[in-house]
């Protein structure tokens, strides 16, 4: 029987499964970010570029069906956070409309700012763009200072439902220790997958070598916040949901999610593995450069199971601290049972497009990029 | 108090954005038919010249494309960012198409844009004859969901109001994507975008004849854009014909902004520029009978007093409601009846006088004449320019090129106009009868409005500055077709 509870959690589910797909694509900003990093000589920078300019509007794509998923599942999320944390928001999205026009301009004539500014918005945007939905989602543990109040509907002169304490637009993230180690965290995971990426997708024996000094730095890096991350998270109180359906502080809610849920605990394992399987034979494995297909599905699963914890289980997934009961959870702030039933109909066409999409992937990838390529006219 | 400062900061901002999308979207939806088209020559004439041809459209696409996607992005956003009590209050349905948008459509124009200009060399001449298309095809199904978001805004259907969760609940999906307005609104965008991307071409193609380069090239090109201008504008005039209808249905005011008329009646005329008028042609254009009521500012303002009251009502009885529905059931049942009897006004309720019904008048009247009267001149255009070509008057017609030439900022402006009619037209609302755009908002400060307006302004302007640079510069260049 498909109840109204189930449909939330399928939604979020579907939320858990795009932000993992999401910090997985984000190996086009992690990839940039190595542009003049790994990128030694004018030929290799081009490389870069030319191997995740192929897949960024895939990266930019899924971001854009995150947001409208969220909008249309969770819309008092949608509200409450875009509304509230502004700059944050704002911050993220100007980052990736330079990374948009980025790739079009740098190699053109009549650039204005010739080409490396536009390499440089390409590098900046794959630093700063994970590292700000990181720090965004830790505040999926930590909480922001909100108030939903909808009977403020009623009120001619100030109707607005959610409010924010405080002027900081939502920047105030940063001071949490917790939130800025996540976003750490996110970006180092991204420039090991952005390595790891480039190194399945050029051909090219020098740039390989820096590549792979590359990944050995962001993933030593990335193991070092991970744990400081884990640590954290599962010794923190969390916000859930109590037998009267308040919210209320948990201590060890978060481990106690992973536990409780054994199938979202072996979802996290088998990813871990599996991310950690990828670098490590890429790196001692001779000429293994595969490493991107174990790494890529481990960190959609480890992500989703972020979500799970995050969101499942009696859980406010996007907690306020200024008000413990306006907390959101997945039933007070989801969309009605019938747009969440139309539009999980409309989900089934999902399996459909993936395959659409890594059949044309693999159509287009199945030769490496090397130097040559660049010669002819199919490029940036 | 709301302060108006915020509530005018956030709509300029969102004008600004969705103005500079506007640029970018059209060629993309015109130019996309158009290259597919030369394509499709292409692989049934197995002539390298089309490929070129088809080719050297592509790569203005390209640089369009980027930029047209970077304001995209920013205005999905800016409904939570800037408008977040809309969010809430019609998430349940208007979240529903953008997130369809990004499953069916966008992944598709993402998808095949990589193999369109990565592929020439990687999948077959018919696969990749098959991208093209999908990218178009993608860019034209996301803007039937854009749409069909953006109509329900204009002619609210297929949904209730929930007072437990305070918001406009989704009842029928069918009645919201086969709403009638979404329909004539698809049709009457896209094909504007056919007639941007058809003027955008023959003027080109017309630069090029100027200076007496590629003539075969631009002969060509102005062939196949010209059919498909004409085509699009035929469908432009009839969806213009119905939308003209709807709104005098379903948005009054709109339409007595749009002709400033203060006072209407049966046979109203429709005025062509101030003081000059042709009888009886509004309830014509309106109605479709001579003798049809067309209602004017004035009484459309004394018809608003009463819903006033009711939505007054209607807000009173919620507010009772949310009070009640915990402590006594029954009486909380009564003023919810109440309520349900005078929802369909509750917008009104946050409306303080009868002059906040009515919108930017001259900005409407004037946008509308500027759209009307350029779409008219723009047909005229591309019948005279796809005879003269046939009729091998089009390299001697020195003075058809430079018009040509000179027409596509032409364009630029109609279809900018066209939207300054559609938004300001229905202002004050931003859900027609529902919402009204100041209750709509943020609880943000206005001087983070205006920082971000500001660096919007300066972004976009950069982008398109550079935009056009870099196209001028391709322009200058040239396709390398070689045969001559």
């Amino acid at each position: 029987m498909i109840t109204y509870e189930f449909l939330q959690q399928y939604w979020w589910f579907l939320i858990a499964l795009l932000g993992g797909l999401l910090v997985f694509l984000l190996f086009v900003q992690g990839g940039n970010a190595l542009i003049f990093l790994a990128g030694k000589t004018e030929d290799q920078r081009q490389l870069i570029i030319n191997s995740t300019g192929r897949k960024w509007e895939l990266t930019f794509t899924t971001l854009v069906t995150f947001g409208g998923a969220f909008f249309a599942s969770f819309p008092l999320f949608y509200s409450t956070s875009f509304g509230g944390a502004y700059w944050v928001w704002i911050l993220i999205l100007i980052t990736f409309v330079f990374q948009a026009v980025s790739y079009e301009f740098q190699g053109k004539a009549g650039n204005l700012l010739g080409k490396n500014a536009f390499r440089w918005f390409l590098t900046l945007n794959g630093c700063l763009a994970p590292l700000l939905i990181g720090t965004a989602v830790g505040t999926f543990f930590t909480g922001s200072a909100f108030i939903v109040n909808k009977n403020a509907v009623a009120n001619v002169g100030a109707p607005v439902i959610s409010r924010w304490i405080g002027e900081w637009g939502g920047l105030e993230a940063v001071l949490n220790p917790f939130n800025v180690c996540f976003g750490l965290m996110v970006t180092l995971l991204t420039v090991s997958l952005g390595a790891l990426y480039l190194l399945n997708n050029i051909d090219d024996k020098p740039l390989s070598a820096q590549l792979r000094k590359a990944l050995v730095r962001s993933f030593v890096a990335f193991l070092i916040v991970l744990v400081v991350v884990l640590a954290q998270l599962l010794t923190m109180d969390g916000f859930g949901v109590n037998a009267d359906g308040q919210v209320a502080m948990m201590p060890y809610k978060y481990l106690h999610n992973l536990l409780q849920m054994p199938i979202v605990l072996v979802l996290f394992l088998v990813g871990a593995v599996l991310v950690v399987a990828g670098v490590a034979l890429t790196l001692f494995k001779q000429g293994f450069n595969r490493g991107i297909w174990f790494s890529a599905p481990g960190t959609v699963f480890v992500v989703m199971a972020v979500f799970m914890i995050a969101g499942y289980n009696g859980t406010a997934y996007y907690p306020s601290t200024a008000d413990l009961q306006s907390s959101l959870t997945l039933s007070n702030s989801s969309s009605s049972e019938f747009t969440l039933t139309a539009m999980s109909i409309v989900s089934l066409i999902i399996p459909f497009v993936i395959a659409y999409i890594a059949y044309f992937w693999y159509k287009m990838d199945v030769l490496s990029i090397t130097s040559a390529e660049l010669k002819s006219s199919d490029k940036y | 108090m709301i302060a108006n400062a915020l509530v005018d900061w956030s709509r300029a901002q969102f004008a600004l954005t969705a103005g500079y999308h506007w640029i970018f979207v059209p060629l993309t939806l015109g130019l996309a038919v158009i290259m597919a088209s030369m394509e499709t020559l292409y692989v049934i004439k197995k002539d390298e010249f089309w490929k070129q041809t088809a080719k050297f459209w592509m790569k203005l696409f390209a640089i369009n494309f980027a930029v047209g996607i970077a304001t995209g992005i920013i205005l999905e956003f800016e409904f939570g960012t800037n408008w977040s009590n809309y969010s809430w209050f019609v998430g349940d349905i208007f979240g529903a198409p953008l997130a369809i948008e990004g499953i069916l459509a966008f992944f598709m124009e993402a998808t095949f844009f990589a193999v369109m200009f990565f592929g020439w060399n990687k999948v077959s001449k018919r696969t990749h004859l098959l991208a093209t298309w999908m990218t178009g095809i993608g860019a034209g199904i996301s803007a039937i969901w854009i749409l069909v978001a953006n109509s329900w805004m204009q002619h609210p259907i297929g949904m209730e109001f929930n007072p437990d969760t305070v918001r406009h609940e989704m009842v029928d999906f069918w009645a919201l994507v086969l709403n009638p307005v979404a329909i004539v609104k698809f049709f009457h965008s896209v094909t504007s975008g056919w007639m941007t991307g058809a003027i955008f071409v023959i003027g080109i193609s017309s630069w090029y004849l100027i200076k007496k380069r590629e003539v075969r090239f631009a002969l060509a090109s102005i062939r196949v854009a010209a059919i498909v201008g004409i085509m699009g504008t035929l469908l432009l005039m009839w969806s213009g014909d119905g939308s003209a209808i709807h709104v005098a249905k379903y948005q009054p005011m709109k339409l007595a902004a749009a002709e400033g008329l203060e006072r209407g009646g049966t046979g109203a005329p429709f005025s062509v520029v101030p003081g000059v008028e042709i009888p009886k042609l509004l309830s014509i254009l309106a109605t479709h009978d001579t003798e049809g009521i067309v209602p004017g500012i004035e009484e459309l303002k004394q018809e608003g007093e009463e819903m006033m009251l009711k939505g007054k009502v209607a807000l009173d009885a919620f507010k009772q409601y949310r009070s009640l529905k915990n402590t006594d059931p029954a009486k909380a049942a009564e003023v919810r009846k109440v309520l349900e009897e005078n929802v369909d006004y509750f917008g009104y309720g946050y409306i303080e006088s009868t002059d906040e019904l009515v919108p930017n008048v001259p900005l409407v009247y004037w946008s509308f004449r500027v759209m009307v009267g350029l779409g008219g001149f723009l047909l005229i255009l591309m019948v005279v320019v796809l005879w003269a070509e046939r009729k091998g008057k089009m390299i001697q017609w020195i003075w058809l090129q430079h018009v040509a030439l000179w027409s596509i900022p032409l364009v630029y402006l109609a279809g900018q106009a066209g939207w300054i009619v559609a938004e300001v037209g229905r202002q004050p609302w931003v859900i027609q009868g529902l919402l009204p755009t100041k209750a709509a908002i943020s609880s943000i400060s206005v001087g983070a409005v205006q920082t971000t307006f500001s660096l919007f302004v300066a972004i976009f302007s950069l982008f398109l500055a550079i935009e056009i640079r870099i196209m001028l510069k391709a322009i200058k260049e040239g396709p390398k077709t070689n045969i001559k």
